[in-house]
């Protein structure tokens, strides 16, 4: 299947046709050169293309072309060992090196660093003598030194499927370590392992071209290095002879990069839509009444570019939030709520694009044509964003209290002075014990439960009309769940501000939400106040997630045959 | 910080032990035929016997790397069995040539391929493409080559650019940075284009991780975003490109030094490698692995300060 999809990028084909030519060439080179490679002729040294050799003839009066021929042969099969020592020795002690780890893993991991502290063009030379003066010795020795690549690239592999549920069962029912290698491991890491050998043999006859350019070498026997260096003496004689081999060895290295690339974006399916279609002029619905709520989004279409026009996530989705109060909106992942949520931000992921009559009226303003620079501005002072997951959603690179600092500066215009006061004021405000200790650390230096209040410290900290809190629980402990929910419900009273939080617990919306918006497959399905939605929700797909709510939820009354 | 320092040293001093001792093993078995090439095919068995002695040849091979070992870490590598020079002077002369000509192509590279990839990846349509097709290009044409097409242009078409030779900087500055542009040129061309593509990438894995969308929320403008913070994150994978890079051009500069006739180290080693002689072919390996190894601590404490996450793992 992954083949078939490779023929289909036309580059892809044409690298591979160019490969199969120059492979089939240099096997048949005894049935395809017209001319021996070794036949001197005195009057065609140096001659040009076409006088009697169709690419001229090299400085002993030989046939270019034919020698050609001949050289891939040398050049390929120095090539392919390299890359064969390389395959086996990478593959064989990545594999071990996923699968047991330990003491193994870590002796392996050694070796390839080792190797790949090596500058391997100057120890193929300093070996070249005591490896016997072969260049296939020596593709050997830098087969060896190119199998880290290998390594790292399996063990990785070996590592993320290690734990994964098939490959649990196999062992549980008793497959031998060896067979479950071979017929779950394998299989996974066989696509990656093909792109890497792509690089590695082109690694390998860049680097073989080399030594026998420098002189290492059978000099009786053609080769693409070899055809290099006797076009280089004669460089002042014949100026065209160097493109020969020159071209040929760049027109099989791309190729075999070409080919690695193409399998690679069929796996990683990074296909790529040929150019975003220019999505159709925004016309934003003007909302009928006159007294808005404080955010009213009307008719909201969130579209991502894909090959045939735009892929809707969020159709047409109308939602108000008041002033001073907690929305909910919940729905299962994938349903379109955080999509919603980032449109309001206007912080989609990059090709995210706002359609049709999509409108966001953020107190009296429309946000779906606003300038890039004037949304920016009512990020932080008017509208503030708490994240899910505290750990990746600060700044590895910067102390805590830079990263409270710098939108505080940025936002309020606050001396320095000021900025750090206030951040280590706000950060006591959200229940940090020691809030100079946790100013000064990194990141990675506290806790998760420590880092969302970090981010929530951060998120009022312009003192916003508006909150965006997307899933502030979900990646908690469950024991400081309740207490951010509390912090949050604080705040939201502290400074009147409105709050739109998206999640799936219902646990979190009866908590601490006023009313509640569900959404599925990028619609609302129901809007209502609290009490209501969970005394009679009207949507069965709300009865249906209230119903699977184990937790918190009241004991289930008999379900009503729904009419509608 | 200190302490993190002190591990990669020792690491890096095990390091160097190792493959100083590998290296030394295979160089040093493949011995026997030394006496005879240095003596001729007339010496007699008396004469081989006694220049084997002479050499320390005749030691078993552990003995050999002893003298050796005891040797170098004074500052000792022995002397060239063809020429006679001391090598570790053989390598004092030649490693400025070589070391002028990667450490400026290493630079070029940096600022290049961080200007491009940054660019690439922020921009992207065009200058995004040309980069691709530039990384597969980069990677396809062998450096040695290029360095013959640009010759063939410059020196042996225009006459604009000398072909071969080397000045000193302290004789000529104006000839030395005449001399050092093609060589430089064609190391640049091929490192730069595989090491813009990879700073592109690691660009754009840090501008989609979840921070980044946080700092935007926050109002940060998005000029401190990408430089700022952004920059920051990707330094790491960048300056681990450069570090790869920098081992590589080592290489390259061995068969780039051959193509312009510059007297660094790649000569020399290339000179040795030909005729066998293994003292300066050891006392080049050793110093180059000293050199890839002082960067890559370099490097290290570069990401630690840079990113203080990394002293911890």
């Amino acid at each position: 299947m992954t083949a078939r999809k490779v023929f289909r990028n036309p580059l892809a084909v044409a690298a591979l046709v160019i490969l199969l030519v120059i492979v089939l060439a240099s096997v048949f080179a005894p049935l395809v050169a017209p001319h021996s490679p070794t036949a001197l002729r005195l009057d065609r040294i140096n001659a040009g293309p076409g006088s009697g050799y169709l690419l001229g003839g090299d400085g002993a009066g030989r046939d270019i072309f034919s020698r050609l021929l001949y050289a891939g042969r040398n050049t390929l099969t120095g090539a392919v060992i390299a890359l064969s020592v390389a395959l086996v020795l990478g593959v064989v002690s990545g594999l071990l090196s996923g699968y047991y780890g330990g003491l193994l893993d870590g002796v392996l991991g050694w070796g390839a660093n080792l190797l790949m502290a090596l500058p391997t063009m100057i120890v193929l030379l300093a070996l070249f003598q005591a490896l016997g003066s072969s260049i296939y010795l020596a593709m050997v020795a830098f087969g060896v030194m190119l199998s880290p690549g290998f390594h790292r690239l399996v063990r990785s592999q070996v590592m993320a499927v290690k734990h994964e549920l098939y490959v649990d069962a196999a062992r549980v029912s008793g497959l031998s370590d060896p067979r479950i290698i071979g017929r779950h491991v394998l299989l996974v890491v066989r696509a990656p392992i093909v792109i890497q050998a792509a690089v590695v043999a082109g690694i390998a006859i860049v680097v073989q071209s080399g030594l026998e350019f420098l002189g290492l070498g059978d000099p009786g026997t053609p080769t693409w290095g070899g055809m290099l260096q006797d076009a280089f003496t004669n460089i002042y004689t014949s100026r065209i002879a160097i493109w020969w081999p020159g071209m040929t060895i760049a027109l099989t290295v791309a190729s075999l990069v070409l080919l690695g690339n193409a399998i690679r974006d069929v796996i990683q399916r990074t296909e790529r839509v040929r150019k975003p279609p220019k999505p159709p002029e925004l016309v934003p619905a003007t909302p009928d009444t006159d007294e808005l709520p404080l955010l009213r989004i009307t008719n909201l279409t969130v579209g991502y570019p894909s090959n045939d026009g735009y892929r809707e996530v969020v159709h047409g989705v109308d939602l108000d939030v008041r002033h001073g109060e907690v929305m909910g909106l919940v729905g299962e992942s994938g349903s379109g709520k955080t999509q919603t949520a980032f449109s309001v931000l206007g912080l989609l992921s990059p090709g995210g694009t706002l359609l049709g009559q999509s409108s966001i009226a953020f107190d009296g303003t429309e946000l779906a044509r606003l300038p890039e620079s004037e949304r920016r501005a009512l990020r932080g002072r008017r509208i503030g964003y708490i994240p899910q997951e505290p750990m990746s959603n600060l700044d590895p690179c910067f102390r805590v209290g830079e990263q409270l600092v710098e939108p505080l500066r940025a936002v309020s215009g606050l001396s320095k002075q000021a900025a750090v006061t206030e951040a280590l004021h706000l950060l006591e405000r959200v229940g940090i014990p020691e809030p100079r200790r946790t100013f000064a650390a990194y990141p990675h230096e506290i806790s998760g439960g420590m880092a969302q209040r970090v981010l929530i410290a951060g998120a009022v900290s312009g003192k916003p009309d508006l909150l965006i809190a997307d899933e502030p629980t979900t990646a908690l402990d469950v024991t400081v769940q309740a207490d951010v929910l509390d912090l949050l419900r604080g705040l939201q009273t502290e400074f009147g501000m409105a709050m739109l939080l998206v999640t799936h617990n219902f646990g979190v919306v009866a908590d601490i939400c006023d009313r509640v918006a569900v959404m599925q497959d990028g619609r609302i399905v129901e809007v209502n106040d609290v009490r209501p939605l969970f005394a009679s929700p009207k949507h069965p797909y709300t009865q249906t997630l209230l119903g699977s709510t184990l937790e918190d939820s009241a004991p289930r009354t008999r379900l009503e045959v729904n009419h509608a | 910080m200190l302490g993190f320092i002190g591990r990669r040293l020792v690491a890096c001093l095990v390091l160097v032990v190792v493959i100083a001792g590998i290296t030394f093993l295979l160089a040093f078995s493949a011995t026997s035929n030394v006496a005879r090439n240095l003596l001729g095919e007339s010496a007699t068995p008396d004469q081989l016997a006694a220049k084997n002695a002479e050499l320390g040849l005749d030691k078993p091979l552990l003995a050999q790397l002893g003298t050796w070992a005891g040797h170098a870490v004074r500052g000792d590598l022995g002397i060239s069995w063809f020429t006679n020079e001391p090598v570790a002077q053989a390598i004092a002369n030649r490693l400025p040539v070589t070391l002028s000509m990667v450490v400026l192509a290493v630079s070029l590279t940096a600022l290049i391929s961080v200007g491009l990839g940054v660019a690439a990846a922020v921009r992207g349509g065009w200058l995004d493409r040309v980069i691709q097709v530039l990384s597969v290009a980069g990677f396809a044409l062998p450096n040695f080559w290029v360095a013959l097409v640009l010759v063939v242009f410059f020196s042996v078409t225009l006459g604009v650019l000398p072909a071969t030779g080397y000045v000193r900087l302290s004789e000529s500055p104006g000839s030395w940075a005449a001399a050092l542009v093609l060589p430089v040129a064609s190391l640049v061309i091929g490192s730069t284009a595989s090491a813009a593509q990879q700073v592109r990438g690691a660009v754009i894995d840090v501008l989609r991780q979840d921070f980044v969308r946080t700092l935007r929320a926050r109002g940060i403008s998005p000029r401190s975003v990408l430089f700022r913070h952004a920059l920051r994150n990707a330094a790491i994978p960048a300056l681990t490109v450069l570090s790869l890079q920098f081992i590589a051009l080592l290489g390259g500069a061995v068969v780039i030094e051959k193509v312009f006739a510059i007297p660094g180290l790649g000569t020399l080693t290339v000179n040795a490698a030909l005729q066998g002689d293994v003292p300066v072919l050891m006392g080049v390996v050793v110093t180059l692995v000293v050199l890839v190894v002082i960067v890559n601590l370099v490097i290290d404490v570069v990401s630690g300060w840079v990113n203080p996450k990394v002293r911890v793992e």
